[in-house]
């Protein structure tokens, strides 16, 4: 039982770092796909919706290549960092992190889309620059989906498997999440041990998602 | 006349150029830079014009120059960002920030102001004379139609801008509100002394405000001269007759 806390506990950790990860960057694409116009808008559109359509084993094997010793960015951040990516905790947070920016860049999108553009622009004309803006104007307004599409990021990163299991690997106290010890756990005939953590995923999924939608409908309504 | 010399500020609108989706925006001329009104139909192209002014659209060609300095010159590669023109601008809806209190919307642009505010905009004084010095802890979504346009009017004067445009700020309001709202405005024009231009199609409220008369009809300037004059029977413009 103990390692099952353990289990949960490391799954929670690492669902809110990759979410705290991608956040910045998600928001700021977000922002960029609301609000700009620009060269190449839907080759990137396409590229942050394909983790959702393409096989999360298939991501998976994608990262693998990438971030593999071998592989151009891996090689690259051990030679220079000494870090080891592939089948370590990192490997982790790097899968669910993919895996779950599009549910926060969606999200946040339509966030930004509900703030009316006419209040940025009278907040330009009262003399606030475009930082102002966003920090006082168009962040504040948007928080409500910011912040649920947060919480769906971390609901997904949480129950993340596919891409997990290919770049991460099924190792106990390094790489075992609760997705991954499930499986494992009923592979073994395990299925007890399986049952408990099926419950634990199912109350934080339940939980997160919950609260997003709390998120959501306040700002609605 | 409501100004004394030294209140008066040019407004040049130098050969303005701007393609709308039925027509295009041109427009040259000066304005004396007391209270203008730009009257004209729905769709005539009011609203984009004081957006090339403001700074929040881009002509395809022309100039705006205040009191001489450029602020957009196409030419002239000049463009200034909309948060140094020193230009207020009240649209329709208000547009003021639901997530912030009365209070904190009329101090939003008050850093522009500076530590000195001038001819008399102190954020007392501004909020005594349009009334609303009882609202500024209340929240947006608790305020009436005619609330919110004084406090958008009062944000927008607390920033002490060098020209002010309202974009039919009475628009929108039944008739008994606008009767009301009228004198706030003619209080702000005698008050304040800052230059308007005061888009709207109704001319009760040109007369009652304006002391020049731009009428636009399909982004042309149609007519110039005083209320009185352009609204003469005979005289007014079309859409006017036909009321």
């Amino acid at each position: 039982m103990a390692e099952i806390w353990e289990i949960t506990w490391f799954t929670v950790c690492v669902a809110a770092l990759s979410t705290a990860v991608i956040l910045p960057g998600g928001i700021a694409l977000a922002w960029l796909l609301a609000r700009k116009e620009w060269r190449g808008k839907s080759l990137v559109e396409t590229l942050v919706a394909l983790p959702l359509v393409i096989p999360p084993v298939a991501t998976g094997l994608l990262l693998l290549k990438f971030l593999g010793r071998r592989g151009p960015l891996g090689g690259w951040l051990e030679r220079t960092w000494g870090w080891e990516i592939v089948f370590t905790w990192r490997a982790v947070v790097i899968a669910t992190a993919v895996m779950s920016f599009p549910l926060l860049v969606r999200t946040a999108r339509v966030a930004f889309e509900g703030v009316s553009p006419r209040l940025e622009q009278v907040a330009r004309t009262l003399g606030a620059g475009p930082w102002r803006v966003f920090w006082r104007v168009t962040l504040p307004l948007a928080r409500r989906g910011l912040v649920a599409g947060a919480l769906l990021a971390f609901a997904r990163a949480l129950g993340e498997f596919g891409a997990t299991i290919m770049v991460a690997g099924y190792i106990p106290g390094k790489t075992a999440t609760l997705a991954l010890s499930i499986y494992h756990s009923v592979q073994l005939g395990r299925d007890d041990e399986a049952l408990v953590m099926l419950g634990i995923s199912v109350a934080i999924a339940l939980g997160a998602v919950w609260a997003s939608e709390c998120f959501l409908r306040r700002k609605t309504s | 006349m409501f100004f004394t010399e030294e209140n008066v500020v040019s407004v040049e609108l130098n050969n303005l150029r701007l393609p709308l989706a039925t027509f295009v925006l041109e427009v040259d001329v000066v304005l004396a830079g007391r209270v203008t009104a730009i009257f004209g139909a729905s769709g005539a192209g009011k609203t984009a014009l004081l957006e090339i002014i403001a700074g929040l659209r881009r002509p395809a060609a022309g100039a705006v120059r205040l009191d001489g300095a450029a602020l957009t010159d196409v030419a002239g590669k000049i463009f200034v960002p909309p948060e140094r023109r020193a230009v207020g601008y009240v649209p329709q809806e208000g547009a003021l920030f639901p997530h912030l209190t009365v209070r904190e919307n009329l101090a939003f642009g008050q850093a522009r102001a500076g530590a000195e505010p001038t001819a008399g905009l102190t954020f007392a004084h501004v909020a005594e004379v349009l009334e609303i010095t009882a609202l500024t802890e209340r929240r947006i979504g608790t305020l009436s139609g005619g609330e919110r346009q004084r406090v958008a009017l009062g944000r927008a004067l607390l920033a002490a801008p060098l020209l002010l445009l309202l974009d039919e700020p009475l628009a929108g309001l039944d008739a008994g509100l606008r009767d009301r709202l009228l004198p706030y405005l003619a209080r702000v024009r005698d008050e304040f002394r800052i230059p308007m231009l005061y888009v709207t199609h109704a001319p009760d409220e040109v007369m009652a405000l304006c002391d020049d008369v731009l009428v636009l009809a399909a982004g042309r300037l149609e007519q110039r001269g005083v209320p009185a004059a352009v609204f003469e029977v005979g005289t007014a413009p079309r859409y006017v007759r036909r009321r």
